[in-house]
């Protein structure tokens, strides 16, 4: 089984370290949230997963095998998928080409793949024509989560995928979000809408000011009164 | 009727067909130029020399044709030593990154300072050529000169003005529409292409997407490399070839590129006819036309001449100005300033 | 007043001992014609660290500031030319003011009419027939005025004054056309400035190299008067064959000959009057230099310096804090042109002559450029210092570059193809220097040789 492990990760810009010896762990077909407050380095704990910024201390595994020292661009090729907070689409490209690009590095025939979303975003298939720019931010959304499904990731890491949409379009992409799980990819999200994710998440990590705070299954986290007054709004 | 037939070979003697050959050689820089700054981020000052140093390798190569006596007959010999030109030209452009614009890309340096850097190999590869063919002018274009001549053309329409064309001006317009076809499909249709459009496009979401930024890197300097010595040596075919002549050409180049929408291939293209046309068109003396089209007593006196072609020059630049005045990210939304 | 650091004296000590050297390797006349236009190359160039080093607002536009200051130096010094004004002086007054109305409406209607696209064409179509009425006086005008005498005069001439008044006027020129470009074009991205800039000043160029009733154009204008004394009248004045007996005593009394006294003595006198007179300039030049020096300095030391540096590294921020940042760039932008100004007017001082299609910009913009980029951008002693250093390297090129060629070239027959060929390209291996010493100092010293002083202020 593929998993994704973050340990005694300790990071940040600038050598000002925002998160200090924090652990993470993310299996094939589960659901991980990470949620805290406001600058708590939940973003940042999931760039250091990915390389996007170098560690001062700690280690990433993924499957067993040491990967602290890959590129991204090497750790896409593994299994791992990203999808930014913003900028997320190629806004001067088609939706098609936008899909077309999450799988470059494929070999094989990826047309199977773009049906596949096509059939989990079946708006994309209508506007496949269209540039993505033009789209509303749902829309775009839903465009960047397909880019990333395009590589057949193990493990696909969210950012924040519901910032700025209405609630209806969270709803949607929630249940967007359940029903990639059932295909066994392990999914990584950080959310602000903490309660609303939780419901969905099969286990959660709490973070504040940088640290491990709390872990436990999404029902733990929600029924936790200590967690929800701290930031679910009691 | 005859006048008006008259006339209509007036404009395109004069305006139509030049500004096409003219605006073409424009449109092949103004794209070599708007995809380093796609890609590559930076406004290249060393594009003109780029030009320069691709059309001096095909007159060499030219010259040693001719030598050996192997020619196209009616073509320009020019054609048949422009690939090894464009091997040359891509060779320099990739030693170049190598040797100088890597280090600043992998700083991450601010797009100006990548500008001044882009200066220094100016004056490196200004030097190489002027130390390597000199300063003098150097007409290189052999074969048939002219497809019709302008007494030809008037004695198979009995009309009264003459309509010459320049086999140099037509193969500038065929070679531009090839290039560009091959261009904009390679862009569109292919992966590669598609890639770089993404590079252009979001360059952190193409690293996510596995796209490799050195290879995007090394085929637009190929890239650069074909359109640069292309557009150089048709310049120079058409134009004759000085060296010093590519620095200012430098700046009409920038010039459509910027108005187009930098950044923007499709209006690079387009603002190089835009330049093209109105350098030509401002500073044309349309007494002969009016001549023709205006009944006796209007005709004018005058030469009907917006601009001396002395200012042909600073045309470019004024439609520039006002360009970045009116809509700054150009006639086809190019980059945010 | 300022202190220096040590290795700022090194650079002063440095920059001094070169001339000390040309001077007794090449002559001491070399040596002054090197000077002085080193000291005006660092002008030039500290008028572009002011704008770039201070604030980081690029300008390419030297060369075009420099042929105005150029035009100053003629319309401030050359006598005027009566007939001219006579001929043509109404029809440019009317032009000049139906331009002036012209603009006027153009401002106004930007004021009353609000619709974006009608507008642009209500302005495109006034300012289209306002030009063409304005051509009609104006060609007819022009036309008179270069039929004058067009073999020696042909063009409006000057106001007849002395031409050190040019220096002061040459900035304001310059900083009046830097005002236009910069109410258009500043707030653009630097890339963006630095090819609009580069484009304004071609077209100021072009404009003086074909206006001809105006500078005469492509015909040059030679023969302005000079600030300092010609050659010939010191040669035959009293005090100065003194000055030079007295300065030689010595060297004539180991003469005994009476006429190779005297043939030792006129030499003196020539080779003293040329040296006499380039030093005349040299104090002149160093004069000016100092004092933009010694301004620029207090400026950058003041609240306002702080100020631009602070906008130079944070825009965002210092927009934030109120700071009206197009504004303060328009007004060094304009600081810094003036001064660019000043050289141009004191190039052609110095030349004598005022030729429009001198003005390249290899040369005259990108040559500055590198002379701030090596200085080091920031540090107005560095400017002084690019400006010596490149113009000394700019001049001492050729030489070096023969003797090196000839060294590599020993064992070939002196008429051996490559050899020739190569001593023939000395004059080109300069740009190859500029090059290379460009793209190393941005590689290895990117803050230039002497580099900025990091203030905690």
């Amino acid at each position: 089984m593929n998993n994704l492990i973050g340990k005694n990760l300790t990071a940040g810009y600038g050598g000002v370290d925002i998160i200090k010896d924090i652990n993470l762990e993310v299996n094939e077909g589960e659901i991980v949230v990470i949620v805290g407050p406001n600058g708590a380095g939940k973003s940042t704990a999931m760039k250091a997963l990915l390389g996007m910024l170098s560690l001062t201390s700690g280690s990433v595994e993924y499957s067993n095998k040491e990967i602290s020292s890959m590129l991204p661009q090497n750790r896409i090729n593994l299994g791992l998928a990203f999808v930014p907070q913003t900028n997320n689409v190629f806004t001067g490209m088609t939706v098609e080409e936008n899909l077309e690009m999450g799988g470059f590095l494929r070999e094989d025939d990826i047309i199977h793949t773009i049906n596949d979303v096509y059939d989990l975003f079946p708006i994309l298939k209508e506007k496949r024509n269209q540039s993505a720019g033009e789209l509303s931010g749902g829309q775009r959304q839903q465009v960047a989560f397909g880019r990333a499904l395009m590589t057949k990731p193990k493990i696909l890491m969210l950012d924040e995928p519901t910032a700025g949409v209405s609630p209806i379009v969270m709803d949607e992409l929630f249940s967007r979000i359940i029903e990639v799980r059932k295909t066994g990819v392990g999914i990584l999200m950080v959310e602000q809408n903490a309660k609303q994710a939780l419901g969905i998440a099969d286990r959660g990590y709490v973070l504040v000011n940088g640290k491990n705070s709390r872990d436990g299954s999404g029902e733990e986290l929600l029924n936790n009164p200590a967690v929800r007054k701290s930031f679910l709004g009691g | 009727m005859i006048d008006f037939l008259n006339s209509l070979v007036v404009l395109l003697n004069f305006i139509i067909i030049p500004g096409l050959s003219y605006g073409s050689q424009l449109a092949l820089g103004a794209l070599g130029v708007t995809f380093v700054y796609a890609i590559l981020r930076f406004a290249n000052f060393a594009h003109g020399e780029i030009m320069s140093f691709g059309a001096m390798i095909t007159i060499l190569f030219t010259w040693f044709f001719q030598s050996q006596n192997i020619g196209l007959g009616i073509l320009p010999t020019a054609l048949l030593a422009l690939p090894i030109g464009i091997i040359a030209t891509i060779i320099l452009c990739i030693i170049s990154d190598k040797f100088v614009f890597q280090y600043y890309r992998h700083q991450k340096s601010v797009p100006v300072v990548l500008a001044m850097v882009s200066i220094g190999v100016m004056f490196v590869v200004n030097a190489i050529i002027r130390i390597i063919i000199g300063t003098e002018t150097i007409k290189f274009s052999d074969g048939q000169k002219f497809i019709m001549k302008a007494k030809q053309f008037k004695v198979m329409t009995g009309l009264n003005e003459g309509l010459a064309l320049k086999s140099s001006q037509v193969i500038t317009i065929f070679l531009t529409i090839i290039l560009l076809s091959f261009t904009f499909w390679f862009l569109q249709k292919t992966k590669t292409g598609k890639s770089m459009r993404a590079f252009s496009d979001n360059e952190d979401l193409a690293l996510l997407s596995g796209i490799n930024p050195d290879r995007v890197v090394f085929i637009t300097w190929m890239i650069v490399g074909v359109l640069a010595c292309v557009a150089g040596t048709l310049y120079g075919l058409d134009k004759s070839y000085k060296p010093i002549i590519y620095l200012n050409l430098v700046l009409p180049v920038f010039a459509s590129a910027i108005v187009g929408g930098i950044g923007n291939p499709f209006g690079a293209v387009v603002g190089g006819y835009v330049i093209a046309f109105s350098e030509i068109m401002i500073t044309y003396a349309y007494k002969k036309f009016f001549v023709y089209i205006l009944p006796g007593p209007l005709e004018p006196s005058g030469l009907v001449q917006l601009l001396s072609t002395d200012y042909k020059f600073a045309v470019s630049f004024t439609i520039l100005v006002i360009v970045l005045l009116i809509r700054p990210s150009g006639i086809f939304k190019g980059r945010v300033l | 007043m300022m202190k220096f650091e040590r290795y700022e004296w090194i650079a002063i000590a440095i920059m001094i001992s070169l001339f000390i050297f040309v001077g007794f390797i090449q002559g001491w006349s070399v040596s002054l014609v090197i000077l002085n236009m080193c000291i005006i190359s660092a002008i030039m160039t500290m008028g572009v660290n002011i704008s770039w080093g201070y604030a980081g607002v690029i300008n390419f536009g030297v060369m075009g500031f420099l042929a105005m200051g150029g035009l100053a130096a003629v319309i401030v010094s050359y006598p005027p030319i009566r007939e001219a004004w006579q001929v043509g002086g109404t029809g440019l007054g009317i032009s000049l003011i139906l331009l002036a109305m012209l603009v006027f409406a153009v401002m106004y209607i930007n004021k009353v009419v609000i619709k974006k696209s009608s507008k642009y064409w209500i302005n495109g179509i006034i300012i289209f027939l306002g030009i063409i009425i304005i051509r009609y006086f104006y060609l007819n005008a022009t036309a008179n005025i270069e039929d004058v005498n067009p073999a020696l005069a042909g063009f409006l001439g000057g106001l007849g004054l002395p031409i050190i008044f040019s220096w002061f006027v040459g900035g304001l020129f310059a900083a009046g056309v830097a005002f236009i470009i910069g109410k258009v074009a500043l707030g653009l991205r630097s890339d963006y400035l630095a090819i609009v800039t580069l484009g304004i000043s071609e077209i100021v160029v072009s404009v003086l190299k074909h206006e001809e009733w105006l500078s005469r154009g492509v015909k040059n204008v030679i023969g302005l008067k000079r600030p300092v004394p010609y050659e010939i009248d010191l040669q035959n004045a009293d005090w100065f064959i003194n000055l030079v007996t007295y300065l030689n005593t010595s060297k004539l009394n180991n003469v005994i000959d009476i006429n190779d006294k005297q043939e030792l003595l006129n030499n003196l006198i020539i080779d003293g009057s040329g040296i006499f007179v380039k030093l005349s300039y040299a104090i002149l030049f160093l004069i000016v230099m100092l004092i933009i020096f010694y301004f620029a300095n207090k400026a950058q030391l003041s609240p306002w310096g702080r100020m631009m540096r602070a906008i130079r590294d944070n825009e965002t921020a210092a927009n934030a804090m109120g700071k009206d940042v197009v504004k303060q760039h328009l007004i060094i932008f304009v600081i810094g042109a003036a001064i660019v100004g000043v050289a141009g007017a004191m190039l052609v001082t110095l030349d004598g002559l005022f030729t429009p299609s001198g003005y390249r910009p290899l040369r005259f913009t990108f040559i500055i450029w590198i002379m701030v980029i090596v200085g080091g951008s920031g540090n107005n002693l560095g400017a002084i210092f690019g400006g010596f250093v490149i113009w000394f390297a700019w001049i001492e090129a050729a030489p070096l570059t023969t003797f090196i060629i000839n060294q590599l070239t020993l064992g070939l027959e002196p008429t051996n193809a490559l050899k020739v060929h190569l001593l023939d390209s000395v004059p080109y291996f300069r740009y190859l220097f500029m090059g290379l010493i460009l793209l190393l100092i941005l590689r290895y010293r990117p803050k230039g040789i002497i580099p900025e002083r990091v203030r905690h202020s």
